[in-house]
């Protein structure tokens, strides 16, 4: 069946089956890689994107489910080059480990601050209760969402870590 | 020692690399791996590293390990930039290719990458400076002594200076100084090491750029999944084979027959296609016929019933001093006995095992070529030749970012597999694993069970020590994990003691798993020090370092010194406000433990309400590995172990029944939320002895530091995990 999807703010035109989950719509057929597959349950919240500006699991929605609505992966959440606040704030407080989750907590914390901008800690927990993390970083995720928040408790400086020249992907590279 | 003595480097290389860039190799052939401490896997051995310098002033650090979460890539490289004096900012790291000759061991795990990388990171650094000086004394004729490096600039006393990109094409001509000239900075000079740097690749993560093993993608490539027998080693004798091919997406399906290596190719079916959720759509309908005439019978509640058992039979003696019966029985002395028991845990890394294969005998390109989630890269190339045929130097490894590995990603299983079927299918595939495939078919932390028995004496001094450990083997030797030595803290320690072993043998495989060996060990002796020390009505604290006695040290790397242990003991309970006073239902628990050269106590302050829920409110950890390189990086790794080391015991658990596991998914393998994650306070003792690793000493003493605090709040004394099986929850 084909299907004409809107996916971080561009039309796009898929071909599949209408059982495809989104995220295998994603990654195998439009190579969009960040968002992840973790489960395959909806238990672990690594597929996590946005349908119209709310979070939601891919890796159990069928594409059929999703014609027609506003899909923003990770790949969207910077808007014209500039990055969200907490994308920022994640390589300020220096969260990730692995990283593998990471697409999945910052689709889970950006439809969090679109919708309450002052989060409290509960408020957070909340939010990200279907994200996990194996390397263990959520206290860092919830200084990174309070600094992106602009509580000034969590602000730059202090404890932070320096941020160097960031590492460059093999398609920048080659561009 | 692990580093590598100057005087052992063979040869110290340096060869252009382009017109404008220094790359410098050091290779030390013939350094052979230590094997003192459990976690240590695979012999690591030759380090190497190099740096280049363009013109424009760009400094490329090549890392030559795998990242899988250690924030390896983010802290070699600073160390090779504080001695040479470059500006963090100039740095650019990029992963080195796979290449044994140049880098030497390019594995990654039991904590060992900072300890035996930290001299020759340096040397590194070293090195690239005194070249870039020799140029700037070239230029300026002046004696390479008035000139200094800072800043990504050489500068002379008179105040000129040169930047790095300036010296780039000039440093490369420079002779290679000898290891022996090099001069390295005073450590209280440090402007990198000991900072808080943020990972190099934290941006890509953060925007969803960062690449995993499970983002590889090759032209043409189809999409590969693999079922394995349920139960361990168990073949497969047929399936539904012409009704799968006729599911849409699906192109090809096979049984292979494997080569009955668990840790290479066990007999399976294959199904291959146009998408993941084509081929694992497929493989839910798969039927397949298993001959389990050879397969595994193990059975967890079979395993439970054996060791007790055996609890208190005669075991194989590991260590047997002074006067151990007669003092457990002498009437003045409490004794207190307690049977303890740990389960088998599957790794669950966030990214699924997984590996894009391509094997191809097109003319010129003939060989095998894979892109891997691997700890252990060079292993690959014999398992590969081993599977295909192909010759060893017809395997190419690329080595990607991993989506964590806790010790199973030593195990290339999951890459035989994908070379097996690429060989099949004459194309590139990726083989994706089911979170299914993930939970069943691991390398697990074996469970195990132990018997302890204490004496302590009218003073409350611990003066009987009986452990009898009931661990696992598997082809007559104890498997990864399941080991028991007479220096076992704190078998050196005591003066009537008794340590014995009984193995039992199982079918289910065991890998590397955080911490292996001291993560089920610590929760044992460190719960049943406070057992005793609770018998004998005294203080946890005090009752801990009398056992840990007085500084001592036999000056080995790697092996406990009682000073430092006492040191982070004293720490831990110091800010955690030990010994102050608690509300009702509230308490701390301690522990301590001593694994990969780490030294490290923690304090864990729980509460536990009537329906024996708990909240873990706070963990202060002291920790003692020497200096740190990366002060984020170390601080996010005790994190990360703390929290790995409470979701483990909260409800994990891996249990078999007729050779299979039954947990398959993270609905009944679940890992710890976000709610539940506690504050973690940690205390760096920053001592004089060389940096270690901090990957794992940290994991071991969070669970008995729970126990021994869910005690303190409640008098419930954990004497198995999960807590679940105890019926105690968050």
């Amino acid at each position: 069946m084909e299907y004409t999807l809107n996916i971080n703010g561009e039309p796009v035109i898929v071909d599949v089956d209408p059982d495809m989950p989104l995220l295998w719509v994603l990654r195998d057929e439009l190579n969009l890689l960040g968002t992840k597959f973790g489960c395959g349950i909806g238990q672990c919240g690594a597929c996590s994107v946005h349908l119209n500006g709310s979070v939601t699991r891919s890796c159990l929605l069928p594409i059929s489910a999703v014609a027609g609505t506003n899909i923003t992966t990770i790949e969207g959440l910077a808007k014209k080059g500039n990055l969200h606040s907490l994308q920022k704030a994640w390589v300020e407080h220096d969260v990730a480990q692995c990283g593998y989750c990471q697409s999945g907590q910052l689709m889970s914390a950006a439809a969090l601050l679109s919708e309450n901008p002052k989060p409290s800690d509960d408020d957070i927990d909340n939010a990200l209760s279907g994200n996990y993390c194996r390397c263990g970083t959520y206290s860092r995720i919830r200084k990174a969402i309070h600094s992106a928040a602009g509580d000034l408790a969590y602000e730059v400086g202090g404890e932070t870590a320096t941020i160097g020249r960031q590492n460059v992907t093999a398609e920048e590279r080659r561009a | 020692m692990n580093t590598i003595d100057v005087s052992r480097r063979q040869f110290l290389k340096v060869t252009a690399l382009g017109s404008s860039g220094i790359m410098l190799s050091l290779t030390v052939p013939g350094f052979a791996a230590t094997g003192e401490n459990g976690g240590v896997l695979i012999g690591s051995g030759d380090l190497n590293a190099f740096v280049k310098i363009d013109s424009d002033g760009v400094i490329t650090i090549y890392a030559s390990k795998p990242e899988m979460g250690q924030g390896i890539r983010t802290s070699l490289p600073m160390i090779i930039a504080e001695e040479m004096g470059a500006k963090w900012e100039d740095v650019l790291v990029e992963q080195a290719p796979i290449d044994a000759e140049r880098f030497g061991n390019q594995s990654a795990g039991g904590s060992t990458t900072i300890p035996r990388s930290f001299q020759q990171m340096r040397q590194m650094g070293a090195a690239a400076k005194a070249m870039l000086i020799g140029a700037a004394s070239q230029l300026l004729e002046k004696p390479r002594q008035e000139f200094d490096a800072a800043n990504s600039e050489v500068s002379h006393a008179s105040g000129r200076s040169f930047t790095f990109g300036q010296l780039a094409a000039l440093a490369v001509k420079q002779p290679v100084p000898s290891p022996d000239e090099l001069v390295y900075k005073d450590p209280r000079e440090y402007t990198i090491i000991g900072t808080s740097v943020s990972g190099v690749d934290n941006l890509v993560i953060a925007t969803g750029l960062a690449r995993f093993g499970i983002d590889t993608v090759v032209p043409d490539m189809l999409f590969a999944s693999y079922q394995k027998c349920p139960a361990f080693g168990g073949r497969a004798v047929s399936a539904n084979l012409d009704e799968i091919r006729k599911l849409p997406g699906i192109t090809h399906v096979f049984i292979l027959a494997g080569n009955g290596r668990q840790d290479q190719l066990m007999s399976g079916v294959a199904i291959v296609g146009t998408s993941t959720w084509h081929v694992f759509n497929a493989k839910k309908q798969l039927k397949v016929e298993w001959d389990e005439s050879g397969a595994s019978k193990d059975s967890w509640e079979g395993l439970v019933a054996q060791a007790e058992a055996v609890q208190d039979k005669p075991a194989a003696n590991i260590l047997n001093k002074g006067l151990v019966d007669s003092t457990l029985h002498a009437r003045k002395n409490k004794v207190v006995e307690s049977f303890y028991t740990y389960p088998f845990v599957a790794h669950a890394t966030m990214e699924p095992m997984n590996c894009t294969a391509y094997y191809s005998m097109a003319e010129g390109s003939a060989g095998v070529e894979v892109w891997a989630p691997t700890q252990a890269p060079q292993g690959i190339p014999e398992a590969i030749s081993k599977i295909t045929g192909v010759t060893q130097d017809q395997v190419t490894v690329h080595q990607t970012r991993m989506g964590g590995a806790f010790g199973r990603r030593f195990v290339s299983d999951f890459v035989c597999e994908a070379a097996a079927i690429s060989k099949e299918v004459g194309k590139p595939i990726k083989l994706t694993w089911t979170r299914e495939d993930d939970v069943q078919f691991d390398f697990y932390r074996v469970g195990g069970f132990q018997k302890m028995k204490g004496a302590v004496d009218r003073k409350g001094k611990l003066v009987a020590w009986d452990q009898h450990f009931i661990g696992m083997r598997q082809y007559g030797r104890p498997v990864m994990g399941a080991w028991f030595s007479p220096g076992e803290f704190p078998l050196p320690q005591l003066e009537n003691v008794r340590a014995s072993q009984t193995l039992i043998d199982i079918g289910t495989p065991c890998g590397a798993w955080r911490a292996p060996g001291a993560n089920t060990h610590a929760f044992v002796v460190q719960s049943f020090i406070h057992e005793l020390a609770t018998a004998a009505k005294r203080d946890h604290v005090e009752f801990l370092l009398e056992i840990i006695g007085e500084p001592s040290w036999n000056g080995k790397a790697w092996s406990l010194n009682t000073g430092r242990a006492a040191d982070v003991v004293k720490l831990a309970a110091e800010k955690s406000g030990w010994g102050g006073r608690m509300p009702e239902g509230r308490g701390l628990g301690l522990a301590f433990h001593f694994s990969h050269a780490g030294h490290i106590a923690e304090v864990a302050e729980v509460s536990v309400d009537k329906n024996r829920q708990i909240t873990l409110h706070k963990m202060t950890v002291a920790v003692d590995i020497g200096p740190i390189i990366n002060m984020s990086g170390a601080t996010s790794q005790v994190e990360g172990s703390v929290i790995d080391g409470y979701s483990t015991m909260l409800g994990q658990k891996i249990t078999m029944e007729n050779g299979r596991v039954e947990q398959s998914n993270f609905h009944d393998y679940p890992v710890l939320r976000i709610g539940d994650a506690p504050e973690i306070d940690v205390h760096f003792l920053q001592s004089d002895n060389p940096p270690t690793g901090i990957g794992e000493p940290a994991l071991p003493p969070v669970a008995p530091a729970i126990a021994n605090a869910i005690y303190a709040a409640s008098g419930i004394r954990v004497r198995a995990m999960p807590l679940s099986d105890e019926g105690i929850t968050t």
